[in-house]
């Protein structure tokens, strides 16, 4: 019997996720003697005609890490879909939007201005800016669209499940492949790690107080952090409390703070939304202006708490930015 | 004259007192705008980010959010939890291009019919000045299914 074929893609990501799969060590040994890996770009010299080949359903499965940005990008998720029977939305940018879905917060004219012409490493003398077509003397070039915003993978296609995570954890990467091969899925749709608060299984959370209070904010550079006790106790701000379990309190092992990636449980629909409510609620003191004065101490509340997740939030983009 | 912009104004108002103001402002046969469409919860920190956002998404050009006057708090203090949230909220709004203004957080009592009916007059004349609310979803996207589990719903 063949063995199952699989893909992997990229869109707009930077090339961590790819680099998650390698970190898989010994473990993709194991990965790549029970599969067919037919499609990865990253790595392996195929070409689009290879996956337009390929009999509609001949995929097992995809999995497609990046947010969705370009024509080209949506057209590869499209094709991808077609080929293949489950679709795995694989990080933070394909799952929620991830950092490149922080550009939702400009317009797409002020992202091609800054980038092609204000950037202070910029010398654009005659003022070019990309063109989806444009003459030469070789003939017609062509670019892919950008869109006016970034979308999430299920905004643009059915997406079966989420590894979530930037990158994903490796443990819950081998799990996923290994529940994929013995065909014992859990429901479609399912974010597949557990569903809890970080705290949960982060080491330091026997040191958390019953009531947390934050009688001051403080970010990793100001303070030595104590590497045993909650950060929140210690007035830094962790987003632990409103994030999924599954990485083992990765970044808290390391002495830093959770900014978020693994998203929000299945009861959140808007990760930023919560997590400020989270924080904002632990804000000690009942004085308007004290409250403001504690406030002011996030300086970007929208990058803060949104950090991974600004495309799949309810509000998806900057007002006035989509075309109507 | 051009026809005059009706803002849509959402109102989340706590049970025990700002409620009970509007209440008795009906009751009482007060008057006033018939812009907002109100909405009872139990306290005003009930109210989190997402409710709020929702309001927005759905095409609200302002949320009045009602709740007790500090200390007077039925739960004793949520309503300090809904002045935290507001105020970090309406830090965030600007980032998003929607004007702090549009999100408005009052204390108002049970028997304060007249400054329900101020606020509620003043608001939408605040809003109405503003103009509408430009967030228009890109048409690209599917509608999102909000289905808020209230019940389900843990504070982590």
């Amino acid at each position: 019997m063949s063995k199952p074929k699989v893909a992997f893609y990229w869109c707009a990501s930077c090339g961590g996720c790819e680099e998650a799969v390698v970190d898989l060590a010994d473990a993709i040994l194991g990965v790549v003697e029970a599969v067919d890996i037919v499609f990865w770009p990253v790595a392996l010299d195929f070409k689009r005609s290879d996956v337009e080949s390929l009999y509609d359903g001949e995929l097992a499965a995809c999995f497609i890490n990046g947010g969705i940005r370009t024509s080209e990008q949506e057209e590869m998720a499209a094709l991808l879909r077609r080929k293949a029977q489950a679709v795995i939305a694989f990080g933070s940018c394909s799952h929620l939007g991830g950092i490149p879905g922080l550009a939702n917060l400009y317009s797409r004219e002020s992202i091609l201005n800054r980038v092609y012409l204000e950037a202070p490493s910029v010398d654009n003398r005659d003022r070019v800016l990309p063109k989806e077509r444009s003459e030469a003397d070789e003939g017609m070039l062509t670019l892919p669209a950008f869109s006016d915003s970034v979308r999430t993978l299920d905004q643009t296609i059915e997406v079966d499940y989420y590894l979530p995570g930037c990158p994903p954890p490796v443990t819950l990467i081998v799990n996923a492949v290994n529940a994929l091969l013995s065909g014992n899925l859990p429901p479609k749709g399912t974010v597949l790690t557990g569903d809890k608060a970080l705290c949960s299984e982060c080491p330091r959370n026997a040191t958390k107080p019953e009531k947390l209070s934050l009688k001051e904010l403080k970010r990793p550079h100001q303070l030595i952090i104590d590497s045993k006790t909650c950060l929140l106790n210690q007035g830094v701000l962790c987003l632990g409390p409103a994030t999924r379990c599954g990485c083992n309190a990765a970044c808290l092992s390391a002495n830093m703070p959770c900014t978020g990636c693994l998203g929000p449980t299945s009861h959140v629909k808007d990760y930023g939304a919560k997590a400020l409510s989270a924080i904002a609620s632990l804000l000690d003191s009942n004085e308007a202006e004290e409250i403001a004065t504690l406030a002011q101490r996030i300086p970007d509340p929208a990058g803060t708490f949104y950090r991974y997740s600004l495309p799949a939030s309810l509000l998806h983009h900057r007002a006035g930015n989509g075309r109507t | 004259m051009d026809e005059q912009f009706e803002p849509k104004l959402i109102g989340i108002l706590c049970n025990w007192c700002s409620y009970m103001a509007a209440d008795l402002v009906g009751t009482s046969r007060i008057r006033y705008a018939p812009n907002i469409r109100i909405i009872r919860v139990m306290c005003s920190g009930r109210i989190e980010s997402q409710l709020i956002l929702w309001a927005f998404r759905s095409g609200a050009d302002g949320v009045l959010i009602g709740g007790c006057n500090p200390g007077d708090c039925h739960y004793q203090e949520g309503n300090y939890k809904a002045l935290r949230r507001v105020t970090l909220l309406k830090q965030m709004l600007p980032q998003f291009g929607i004007e702090p203004e549009r999100l408005r957080l009052d204390w108002i009592c049970a028997s304060c019919a007249e400054e329900m009916r101020k606020t509620v007059e003043g608001f939408t004349a605040q809003i109405r000045n503003l103009g509408p609310l430009r967030l228009q979803t890109p048409p690209l996207l599917k509608p999102i299914k909000i289905e808020m589990e209230v019940s389900r719903h843990v504070e982590a």
